[in-house]
């Protein structure tokens, strides 16, 4: 290869004296710290700022409104329009879940049930929330689209125990999904 | 006997109150203002939740006071971490060092005057702990000893990194001593006096060194005042740049600088005894602003021909102009903090050569350049046309030769080979 020389920069006698740009600087600083606290810098509108700097303070203000159609928030698991649960316990996320955040135990369907031909269905189904990576993997891998990440992202909770999603819990924020739903569309 | 124990109670009543509820408070407080400042000029908010959580006890609304107890519950959380102490450390000058850096600048605080003389019932007592002869050169004594503390730290602690942001610390501090104490000699020149009461006393009757508009009169003329004001301004810009460096604040913070040295001479330590060093940081930072305020920005004083009447003020026997002069000299206070702070957030940290250059090459030379032209203007009045003309002539020469010296002894850059 060969070798590039390169001279450093002749610097006129102001930028030798250093003073000028000091000057410089403080007003650059001065300028951001002024527009900042009259809730004017750049950038303040579009991240919904508070008022101060570009920062939105959390409990007060959400950013719900400003998620991305594509957030990945909680995975939880939907019901279908009849109220039937479409996740047949198959298994395959709970294989899939780089860190083992899934645990299915599945069941069979009494005979008597009208989704006999069913067949199968998770007696329970636990995620545990501090394991869970949001990866969306299990979303994917499911081939009764019964598994979906919505945009839950407050999580919380004051011991371990509170932090696995039983079944109950995964059906009340995952809801219903109408209809064939098509994952792969735009409508998710 | 009655007349000392008085006097005893006196001395502690003014150390207890003006290093313990002044000076003390500023440190958190600067730190605090550091804080949100910082955050302000970065487009961000800082801390502005630690309040008072009167949640807590069952009310609906916290009151959040800007987060002004952030400082609080940041030193209790300090208090309440473990004091590690490493096993390959050299314990008693380990535990010797926080004490080292911490104890000189609160020491510094005693000459300092704070305000005019206060007076109650007949009885008049300066706002100054120790109302010392030779004001400054005990502040450069006492505040150079810091340099010991983080020199041991940095040495005890036993671990290269904090050695290296010792040994460089040792080396800033010594080299920008000599252009801090060469700057201040054309103000004690001008003034004739080491006591920091009177420097202020003169400054708040003639006019501040750096805005004489006031008080003119045979002795202090409008014209050799303005004169003045040249070296002054001179002597201004090297002794403040000089006290960041002194006080290891950002242009020139290499004895902690994080990008080389993990955090420097406190990498070992951790707890109340970093907390320690983070203190002595920062009463150093309020302890030279406080000298610089003093020396050039007028102490105490309002200005503009105000102090007078302002102590003249009274209430029966209590005269509180004092009280008022305390206000003013802590509203310049923390404005110079401010300063500092804004500094350390707009220009970058200097090179260690760099830093070495300035220190020597630069301050050093225009410091003992600036006594002889002080000396010149100062004593102007009282020379001939001639002599002072030949000393001019001389002063430029020397300049000169001394600006030459530095450009050729300027190590050229070899020429890379192809």
């Amino acid at each position: 290869m060969a070798v590039v020389k390169l001279q450093r920069p002749k610097l006129n006698f102001g930028e030798k004296i250093y003073f000028g740009a000091l000057i410089k600087g403080f007003f650059l600083t001065m300028t951001h710290a002024v527009k900042s606290l009259r809730g004017k810098s750049v950038g303040a509108d579009e991240l919904a700022s508070s008022g101060l700097g570009v920062t939105m303070q959390f409990p007060e203000q959400r950013w719900d409104e400003h998620l991305p159609e594509y957030y990945r928030g909680a995975p939880t698991l939907v019901t279908d329009e009849q109220g039937r649960e479409r996740c047949v316990s198959c298994q395959l996320c709970e294989f899939i879940c780089p860190p083992k955040a899934i645990k299915i135990v599945p069941s069979e369907i009494p005979s008597d049930d009208p989704w006999v031909k069913v067949e199968k269905r998770p007696l329970e189904f636990e995620i545990d929330m501090i394991r869970c990576i949001y990866c969306g993997m299990c979303e994917e891998v499911c081939p009764e689209q019964a598994i979906y990440l919505r945009k839950d992202y407050l999580i919380t909770g004051l011991k371990r125990a509170d932090m696995v999603h039983d079944k109950k819990k995964l059906y009340e924020i995952g809801g219903t999904r109408a209809g064939l739903v098509n994952k792969w569309n735009e409508l998710k | 006997m009655p007349e000392l124990i008085f006097q005893i109670a006196i001395i502690i009543t003014k150390i207890v109150i003006l290093t313990f509820m002044v000076v003390l408070p500023l440190v958190p407080v600067s730190v605090y203002f550091e804080r949100r400042f910082s955050a302000v000029i970065q487009d961000r908010v800082g801390p502005n939740r630690v309040g008072i959580p009167l949640t807590l006890l069952g009310f609906k609304k916290d009151f959040h006071l800007f987060g002004l107890i952030q400082p609080i519950a940041d030193g209790l959380k300090l208090f309440l971490k473990e004091d590690f102490t490493p096993a390959h450390v050299r314990k008693a000058f380990y535990w010797m060092a926080p004490a080292l850096t911490v104890v000189p600048a609160l020491i510094t605080v005693c000459v300092v005057p704070f305000g005019s003389p206060i007076s109650i019932f007949g009885h008049t007592e300066k706002l100054v702990i120790a109302d010392l002869d030779i004001g400054p050169l005990f502040v450069f004594s006492v505040a150079s000893l810091s340099v010991y503390g983080i020199t041991l730290a940095g040495w005890s602690s036993n671990s290269k990194f904090p050695f290296i942001g010792g040994v460089r610390s040792t080396a800033q501090m010594i080299s920008y001593e000599i252009a801090l104490g060469l700057s201040i000699i054309p103000v004690l020149m001008y003034y004739g006096d080491l006591n920091l009461s009177t420097i202020v006393q003169q400054q708040a009757d003639h006019g501040w060194l750096l805005l004489p508009l006031w008080g003119h009169d045979a002795d202090h003329t409008f014209i050799s005042k303005l004169l003045f004001w040249f070296p002054a301004a001179i002597a201004f810009l090297i002794f403040t740049i000089s006290i960041f460096a002194e006080t290891n604040r950002m242009p020139f913070d290499l004895p902690e600088c994080e990008t080389e040295l993990v955090g420097g001479y406190h990498t070992e330590y951790s707890s109340m005894k970093f907390a320690m060093f983070f203190m002595g940081e920062y009463a150093a930072m309020v302890i030279g602003s406080a000298l610089i305020i003093t020396l050039f920005l007028g102490g105490w004083s309002i200005g503009f021909g105000a102090d007078a009447w302002v102590s003249q003020l009274h209430i029966g026997d209590f005269y509180f102009g004092g009280l008022i002069h305390l206000g003013c000299f802590m509203t310049k206070l923390i404005g110079f903090i401010l300063f500092f702070i804004l500094v350390r957030w707009t220009v970058p940290r200097f090179r260690y050569d760099q830093l070495m250059k300035l220190g020597w090459v630069v301050f050093f030379e225009a410091a003992l350049i600036n006594v002889f032209l002080a000396a010149l203007i100062v004593a102007a009045p009282q020379l001939e046309k001639t002599i002072i003309g030949v000393g001019a002539v001389l002063l430029v020469i020397v300049t000169a030769a001394v600006i030459w010296v530095a450009k050729v002894s300027e190590e050229t850059p070899k020429v890379l080979r192809a």
